[in-house]
């Protein structure tokens, strides 16, 4: 038996151009793996549960770095730190919706040198999954959260279609609620793909949690100066307030003019395979005051239609009740 | 002329220098480090690097998937950085890479290569007193079994380094990736607090 302390052979590129990161991906394509802090990577190759050829290090290529103010508003580069994020001036002035979830990642050693590309796109945390089970997502033919023993209290409320696994990333909720755009290049050019279609659920695609496919390289990430300065709430509930990931989160960001809300984006993390847009819970509070009294009235609408499994109940008036904290917070 | 043709009288270096230029040659000015043809025939990164442990540059074989805490430990002999969990869970192999902390565990080395490296081993004077954190936790008596504690040092001198006079608050989240299965939590704050010239 391997030693699970060291990760296995393989080959390790560190281009220092996109074209060439690209270049990579695309000759690689299934047997390679892009790495940017590589704390969704390394676990996945030291259990053996996953095991490209070959890594390709993203971390030499300038151009993926910072974050510039453009003509309709900033862009971040992919290899930008959840740390970076966090403390960035402009962001937290404009998005602090952003900083505050990417200041909620983890811990700090990860927010240090885990990426904004990388929590986008890592993978599920499915613990039958990670183990290596030949699960529905992994390739086989059965799930093995969603059975009568299968624990499966971090797992979907929604959007559940074979893999019941639940979008991990405490960012993503947030760029759907800012509406970002996400940059993605390949061998044949780029192409921009709104944050709310960048994700997707098991029923599109069982094995991607993403639209990144093999030769792809996520480049930058967009945010349209549409949302800068809005009113925003963020809250993360874990079990512990460092490193787990989400039970549920809440990402909001509304325009408030003379005490109503005009309008808004509520977007909820960890409760199915995507980040959840609540869109009845922004037609309701369309036109009505932020505060207590909207928030009795909407946010039962929340959890509406969820399909809990054996373990994972607590999550609808969870839910419910951060919708209830987003408005009147 | 090939690497085979060698002459012998060249350095070990410069021998390694000419494989990787015939190599990068070859390979019509691609932009990544090519390796060795010998060492790696599928391509990828030069395996003798030089890294900056300690205020020391030192040559290493290092491996494509080489984690940090694995060169520092069994190649370097600097076993004062703990591997616990190895997967980022613990904190317990905490060092500092250009005054920032990391997990050593969940880096590749080859990520540090033009960077500065700071493990425990590094914090002691020459003259042999001991970082003011070291000598904090030592009067607070921070540690219980002790395991932890060198990842402990390494957090509290990079939120230091950061933010020389810290709340507790602060302290609090900036110590919050490394785990103490003693519970010492409070008594690390302390430490971090006193090393800070906060608690007389």
């Amino acid at each position: 038996m391997p030693s699970n302390d060291n990760m296995p052979e393989m080959s390790l590129y560190q281009p220092v151009q996109v074209e060439d990161a690209i270049s990579l991906a695309g000759t690689l394509a299934e047997r390679g793996w892009l790495v940017g802090g590589g704390q969704d990577t390394y676990g996945w190759i030291k259990d053996r549960a996953k095991r490209p050829e070959a890594l390709i290090d993203l971390n030499g290529i300038e151009s993926m770095r910072g974050i510039s103010e453009t003509a309709d508003g900033i862009e971040i580069g992919a290899l930008v730190t959840l740390t970076e994020l966090a403390n960035n001036a402009l962001v937290k002035e404009r998005y602090s919706l952003l900083s505050s979830a990417a200041g909620r990642v983890a811990s700090p050693q990860i927010r240090n040198i885990g990426t904004l590309g990388g929590n986008v796109a890592q993978d599920v945390r499915c613990w039958y999954y990670r183990r290596g089970l030949n699960c529905y997502r992994a390739g086989g033919n059965l799930c093995y959260a969603d059975t009568p023993e299968g624990q499966n209290r971090e797992h979907a409320l929604f959007g559940a279609s074979r893999c019941v696994a639940v979008s991990p990333s405490d960012t993503a909720p947030a760029l759907v609620a800012l509406e970002a755009q996400m940059v993605i290049r390949n061998a044949s050019g780029e192409r921009v793909v709104a944050a709310e279609d960048f994700f997707i659920g098991p029923d599109v695609d069982i094995r991607h949690t993403t639209v990144l496919r093999a030769g792809d390289v996520l480049t930058a990430v967009r945010i349209p100066a549409k949302w800068a300065n809005a009113e925003f709430y963020f809250e993360k509930v874990a079990d512990r307030n460092v490193w787990d990931f989400a039970l549920v989160s809440i990402s909001a960001a509304m325009k408030v003019t003379n005490g109503t809300i005009e309008e808004s984006r509520m977007v909820a993390g960890a409760v199915e395979c995507t980040p959840r847009r609540l869109t009845s819970v922004e037609q309701a509070i369309q036109g009505r005051a932020r505060n207590q009294e909207t928030a009795d009235a909407v946010a039962s609408l929340a959890s509406q239609g969820a399909k809990p499994l054996n373990y994972n109940h607590f999550k609808m008036p969870l839910m419910d009740n951060l919708v209830k904290r987003a408005l009147t917070v | 002329m090939g690497p085979n043709k060698v002459n012998i009288t060249l350095t070990r270096r410069r021998f390694i220098k000419s494989v990787i230029f015939s190599a990068a040659a070859a390979s019509s000015g691609a932009g990544w480090y090519m390796a060795s043809a010998a060492s790696n025939p599928a391509g990828g990164v030069e395996r003798l690097v030089s890294i900056n442990v300690n205020g020391r540059v030192r040559r290493v074989d290092v491996l494509p998937q080489e984690t940090l805490a694995h060169t520092l430990r069994y190649k370097l002999g600097l076993t004062g950085t703990k591997v616990a969990c190895n997967r980022g869970e613990c904190g317990a192999c905490t060092v500092l890479i250009d005054d920032v902390n990391y997990y050593s565990c969940s880096t590749l080395t080859h990520n540090v290569k033009d960077r500065a490296v700071l493990t425990v081993e590094g914090l002691r004077a020459e003259d042999g007193t001991l970082h003011a954190v070291q000598a904090a936790f030592i009067q607070e008596l921070s540690p219980a079994c002790g395991f932890c504690t060198s990842g402990q040092v390494m957090s509290a001198v990079a939120l230091l380094k950061a933010n020389p006079k810290p709340t507790r608050q602060q302290a609090r989240e900036a110590m919050s990736g490394n785990l103490c299965r003693c519970g010492a939590y409070d008594h690390y704050l302390n430490g971090v607090m006193r090393a800070s010239g906060q608690l007389s």
